[in-house]
């Protein structure tokens, strides 16, 4: 039965996340936003809270538990299931409302914690718990093609030895461990490339500095280096075969599962402008009237309505490609779509907030300029606007990489 | 007291009846349509409002039927019962089967012909939304069912998709907001074979029109009836139509809502041929010292059933919008797929592809807004923002599809050779329509 309510069973969840995003995070954002690079000490409490909620089996996680297609009930019995994904999705967008940079922040909530979550075999998911694991994908030389990276993984022994430079690592300096995507055969091309969890404490790897941002200050972004660092064997994540008909698959169905998370941050972030720009608003004596058509109202009305529409748009798009997974339907099309539409409009709403809120919103005074600041990277990591409407495309057209480039 | 249907109230009567109709495939639709009142009324030809039918006064006293809300389930789901997924399925058989190939027939005669009309009403269209009690099929609401039936309507093609649902439109008005007199009055006519050809009408042909700022009167006559004054806007297939439903100002209490037969002298139909929308035959109803009895006004009158009629109204236009836009997107789907230029398929061209990809994106965003919408309906929630947000997504998107989709044919999407250019004019409605649809 069609119904697009936020489910019965996570709205007191979602509610706790509110609060706690409320005086954890917002709270903090200005502070962090100036002190680029300082530590957020105050993440250190929320995160065992969170630890202590996920142990007790009721916590939702900030997202990086979330991404695992857990085999339980439900599906199978083929009922429809609200499950992880969702939660997962919801809490990001509570948490993201807040302040994106310090959800980034979140110790042991890392992309590389997705990652594992993902692609790890149980054992190593029993050993890498509790680890706080970044991503390192990019290079200097490679963004969207993630498929030319040339840091290499040669097998030694019992051992990888990785050699080569990561850029655009988030929480690089303050995670305990990096998962590093390295080739294991250029030659091969994307089927020799493997992911590697790296602890930061192995000689070999260090962080060479860190990034002066646009936004999402609160963040670290660090440049790591690996030189000649040597990695247990068993670190590799997943199949340590190169199966060149697999290809590159294995290592992209980690973006179906993340894609989601970062629309969601799109999502929370949008959601915070639309509010603090529309109680602005209400205070200059703009009325805004739903059933009135919007071309009878004030270009600021009509305006708002549109944001909110377009905003209400990349929500449900967002929710429907977490819904497919908790369903273990395929969803690698709707996560690219709601990638796409919540990483636009997410930055297009909250530059238009600062354009319609004027110098008000210009100023630091308000955290609307941090907002539209934060959004623009959304647009951008884990899949460019421009590559995510490349997978849409060419998932409806039915065309190769090598026929639609 | 009949049997409580499952919740999604769209019960297997309805599958019942879609599967004793005559199959869809027997239908074959004649090539020149018959046309005999409206042919006259092209050029701005005025008639009379059409003969009615006796609708034989029922007193009624009773309380009026009305159809129960659907209860939250709680949880989020995206799969449609399978009920509807059964008669989606007809529906769109019947859109792709009969409503496409006639598409061009159907506008070109300016109206939708009468096969079609009463093939829709064989498989049950108008009793969606009738409770069971009155003849209808239905102990449940159901907007989200409406919508869907909308969309698969419109993906044959949307000018005959409105003409189909224009009288359904009305007799969901009288079940939702009608006393139990009007129900008795009319619905039988609405749940027989022949049903009658009816239209819900609330535009007004003025720019920047408010349907919460009518310009269309009832004032209160000396004996207690009303005397309604205005000019209505497209009003689906005006000349045919027997029973109006109009929006107009009550003196006194606002807009709202009043049923008037055609036959009442002072009503008079002009044809409005529009850009697009043809085969709904748009025309306007002109309401010149139209006298109808007090308890002409729909139900209690209320504003709060008004504006649920502007809601509904609207989100049956959205559900209209999908069903376009994915006859847009599948039709530019292939062509861009074998379609060449400089030796190869356009669609290897990012900027083709990328444009396929957005009608693909914001088609599905602005669906999941509308079904949004239409589950807070009928769930009995307040859904006065989420029908906005359809509207103005249905409005923006619909459009920009329909305007890509022509752009993507090149000079081949600009003539009639293929529909987009009419899916291109039929999709411009879409944000400036009110009444005529209801689900």
């Amino acid at each position: 039965m069609i119904n697009l309510e936020t489910p019965r069973k996570f709205r007191p969840f979602i509610k706790q996340a509110h609060q706690v995003a409320d005086e954890f995070l917002r709270a903090n954002s200005r502070k962090y936003d100036l002190a680029e690079h300082a530590y957020p000490k105050e993440l250190d409490l929320l995160a065992s809270l969170v630890d202590g909620m996920g142990d007790s089996g009721q916590g939702q996680g900030a997202g990086a538990a979330g991404v695992r297609r857990d085999e339980d009930d439900g599906a199978k019995a083929g009922k429809v299931r609200n499950g992880t994904n969702m939660s997962s999705v919801l809490s990001i967008i509570e948490m993201c409302w807040a302040d994106v940079g310090l959800l980034l922040s979140m110790p042991r909530q890392g992309l590389g914690n997705s990652a594992i979550a993902s692609v790890a075999n149980d054992e190593q998911l029993e050993r890498f718990k509790g680890t706080w694991a970044a991503m390192a994908i990019t290079e200097p030389g490679t963004g969207s093609d993630s498929a030319n990276i040339v840091t290499t993984a040669v097998k030694d022994g019992d051992a990888y030895v990785l050699n080569g430079e990561k850029i655009y690592v988030t929480s690089g300096e303050r995670a305990d461990s990096v998962v590093v995507w390295a080739t294991l055969d250029k030659k091969l091309g994307r089927a020799a490339i493997k992911s590697f969890l790296v602890p930061k404490s192995l000689p070999g790897i260090r962080v060479e500095r860190l990034e002066h941002k646009l936004g999402i200050r609160a963040s670290d972004t660090a440049v790591i280096v690996l030189d000649n660092c040597r990695v247990p064997a068993e670190n590799l994540l997943g199949n340590p075969e190169i199966d060149t008909k697999q290809g590159f698959a294995g290592a992209m169905a980690t973006f179906d599962n993340t894609r989601p998370l970062v629309a969601g941050m799109a999502v929370g972030c949008a959601r915070a402008a639309l509010e603090d720009t529309r109680e602005l608003l209400e205070e200059a004596g703009v009325e805004i009237d739903y059933d009135r058509p919007a071309q009878t109202q004030s270009y600021a009305a009509a305006t708002f309505i549109a944001m909110e529409a377009d905003w209400e748009a990349a929500l449900l798009l967002t929710l429907e490609a977490a819904w497919l997974a908790d369903n273990r339907k395929p969803n690698s099309m709707e996560a690219s779509m709601a990638k796409a539409k919540a990483g636009r409009v997410g930055n297009d709403i909250t530059l238009r907030c600062v354009e319609l809120a004027g110098t008000l919103g210009y100023s630091e005074n308000e955290l609307i300029e941090k907002w539209s600041r934060d959004s623009k990277i959304l647009d951008i990591f884990e899949g460019t606007q421009q590559i995510q409407q490349l997978i849409v495309a060419r998932r409806l057209l039915n065309l190769s990489s090598s026929e639609l480039r | 007291m009949a049997t409580r249907r499952d919740p999604m109230g769209i019960g297997l009567a309805v599958l019942n009846r879609i599967a004793s109709s005559p199959t869809i495939d027997k239908l074959k639709l004649r090539k020149t349509t018959e046309r005999a009142v409206y042919e006259g009324a092209k050029g701005g030809f005025r008639v009379a409002g059409a003969t009615t039918r006796a609708f034989k006064r029922v007193k009624g006293g009773g309380k009026p039927a009305r159809l129960a809300r659907t209860s939250d389930s709680g949880v989020f789901d995206l799969e449609p019962t399978e009920d509807q997924q059964m008669i989606v399925g007809v529906v769109k058989e019947f859109a792709a089967e009969v409503l496409r190939p006639a598409a061009g027939d159907a506008e070109s005669s300016d109206d939708t012909s009468k096969e079609v009309l009463a093939q829709t009403s064989e498989f049950g269209l108008t009793l969606l939304n009738i409770p069971e009690s009155l003849g209808g099929l239905s102990e449940d609401r159901s907007a989200v069912t409406g919508v869907l039936v909308a969309e698969a309507l419109a993906e044959g093609d949307m000018g005959q998709a409105v003409a189909c649902l224009a009288p359904a439109a009305v007799a969901t008005a009288i079940s939702l907001w009608g006393s139990d007199a009007q129900q008795q009055t009319y619905l039988p006519a609405f749940s027989g074979d022949d049903v009658p050809a009816s239209a819900l009408a609330v535009a007004e042909p003025r720019a920047l029109f408010d349907p919460f700022d009518l310009r269309t009167t009832a004032v209160r006559a000396e004996g207690g009836g009303l005397t309604i004054n205005g000019v209505k806007s497209a009003v689906v297939r005006g000349s045919e139509a027997e029973l109006f439903v109009v929006a107009v100002d009550l003196e006194g209490s606002g807009p709202t809502l009043v049923l008037v037969e055609s036959s009442t002298p002072g009503v008079t139909i002009e044809a409005d041929p529009s850009m697009g929308l043809r085969a709904a035959g748009l025309s306007r109803l002109v309401l010149d010292d139209v006298q109808v009895p007090a308890d002409a006004v729909l139900g209690e009158g209320a504003a709060d059933d008004y504006r649920e009629c502007i809601r509904l109204s609207r989100l049956a236009w959205a559900g209209l919008a999908l069903g376009t836009g994915r006859a847009v997107l599948d039709y530019v789907s292939e062509y861009v797929k074998t379609r060449t230029a400089f030796g190869e398929p356009i669609a290897h061209r990012q900027a083709v592809a990328f444009m396929v990809a957005n009608i693909a994106i914001e088609l599905e965003g602005m669906r999941l807004v509308t079904l949004k919408a239409a589950s807070r309906a009928e769930q009995g929630l307040d859904f006065s923002r989420e029908v906005a947000l359809a509207r103005r997504l249905a409005s923006e998107y619909g459009m920009k599809i329909g305007t890509d989709g022509v752009q993507l044919l090149g000079g081949h999407g600009f003539v009639k050779e293929h529909p987009v250019e009419r899916w291109y004019r039929d999709l411009r409605a879409v944000g400036l329509m009110e009444g005529a649809v209801l689900v």
